[in-house]
């Protein structure tokens, strides 16, 4: 019954929150409405959402926010490094493979969005089969390292969130 | 001294529309004047709130939601043109 | 407005001005594509964000309610500016780069530009 009312707990809870902060105070009314949009969306977009995400173990996935907001301002300041004082012609950009472990389509788009959100790479393109992506690295010196960093820094506690 | 700050954050986001307007006009490739209207947009939100502090209100918050979704469709849709010679399929 | 709510609101909109400013000079500076991407993904939307908790410290210590207007918009950016990159990436690839400059995926398929999903292979 429950499932039934709420197919999307999540979606459910970030549209209210949305709500809520669209219209930008705090009242019961307000509140009411939002809860009241979290229940209807979901259930009226729900052909929509064939197969849901399962997000398991709220800790790591606080943690992982945590890490991924640190090394976006580390790598900002990087990359400003870089752009500022670097001389164009010094720049040794690559292109590197990375293999894929994550499967499911929810936990390969958050891998992209970490990947170009911090230092230095930028996820350009997926494999056919979605098995393997494609990163583009404004100065390095050793891909092999930038491969594992990534692989061991975000794969892996996103493969124990999302699977 | 809020104001001083805020004068250099001003000429600071300007000055980043300027060069992606060079950007705009030199090319060369399509994908670059792509990228350049995203950092403009962007740039532009940046203008808007600041303004939006500088005057006291907070009117200007729709404003730069607004411009940032529509700055955000408009990309994927140029995109997406030029990746399929079609936007929606 | 205390002395160190107004240091807090400048440091954040000079920095905001900095960042932003670096992301749009990499455009001009950087020589391909590809290293232009980096530039505005990454500074110009740290910067952005700068400028909002700015706003967001004044309108707090000015009017006394919290706003999360401004989180919003920032989540927003942070959202959709990886979107965006990846977007641009590919219209340049598509465009300007031979499949055999770019290093094998290591996989059965190939990258998604050039190749067609399993799917659509198997419908054929």
């Amino acid at each position: 019954m429950i499932r039934r009312l709420i197919p999307h707990p999540l979606l459910s809870i970030t549209l209210a929150l949305v709500w809520l902060g669209l219209v930008n105070t705090v009242t019961l009314g307000n509140l009411l409405l939002g809860t009241v949009l979290g229940l209807v969306v979901p259930i009226i977009t729900a052909p929509y959402w064939p197969n849901r995400a399962k997000l398991s173990r709220p800790l790591i996935v606080v943690r992982y926010v945590l890490l991924v907001l640190w090394d976006i301002v580390v790598a900002n300041v990087q990359v400003a490094w870089i752009i500022l004082f670097k001389r164009s012609t010094d720049f040794r950009s690559r292109w590197i493979t990375i293999p894929l472990e994550l499967t499911s389509p929810e936990a390969i788009t958050v891998l992209a969005g970490t990947i170009t959100m911090t230092p230095g790479t930028v996820s350009a393109m997926l494999g056919a089969d979605g098995r393997s992506i494609l990163v583009h690295c404004l100065h390095t010196d050793d891909p092999d390292y930038e491969r594992d960093r990534i692989k061991q820094r975000y794969e892996r506690p996103l493969k124990e969130i999302f699977e | 001294m809020i104001s001083i700050a805020l004068m250099f954050a001003f000429a600071c986001f300007g000055l980043g529309l300027l060069f992606c307007l060079w950007r705009i006009t030199v090319g060369p490739d399509v994908s670059d004047r792509i990228l350049a209207l995203d950092t403009m947009v962007i740039n532009l939100i940046a203008l808007l709130v600041l303004y939006g502090i500088w005057k006291g209100t907070a009117v200007y918050f729709e404003a730069s939601m607004l411009v940032a979704m529509v700055g955000f469709v408009s990309t994927v849709a140029y995109c997406r043109f030029v990746l399929r010679g079609d936007i929606i399929e | 407005m205390p002395a160190i709510m107004e240091i807090l609101i400048s440091a954040f909109l000079i920095l905001g001005g900095v960042f932003g400013l670096v992301g749009s000079f990499g455009l001009v500076k950087l020589r391909d594509t590809m290293q232009r991407l980096h530039g505005p993904t990454k500074a110009t939307t740290l910067g952005i964000g700068c400028a909002l908790i700015a706003s967001m410290l004044y309108f707090f210590s000015t009017g006394g309610a919290v706003s999360f207007h401004e989180l919003l918009i920032t989540l927003f950016l942070f959202l959709t500016a990886p979107i965006a990159a990846n977007f641009i990436a590919k219209t340049y690839i598509i465009r300007n780069i031979d499949r055999s400059e770019l290093p094998a995926s290591s996989r059965e398929y190939g990258w998604s530009v050039y190749d067609d999903s399993p799917a659509l292979r198997r419908e054929e």
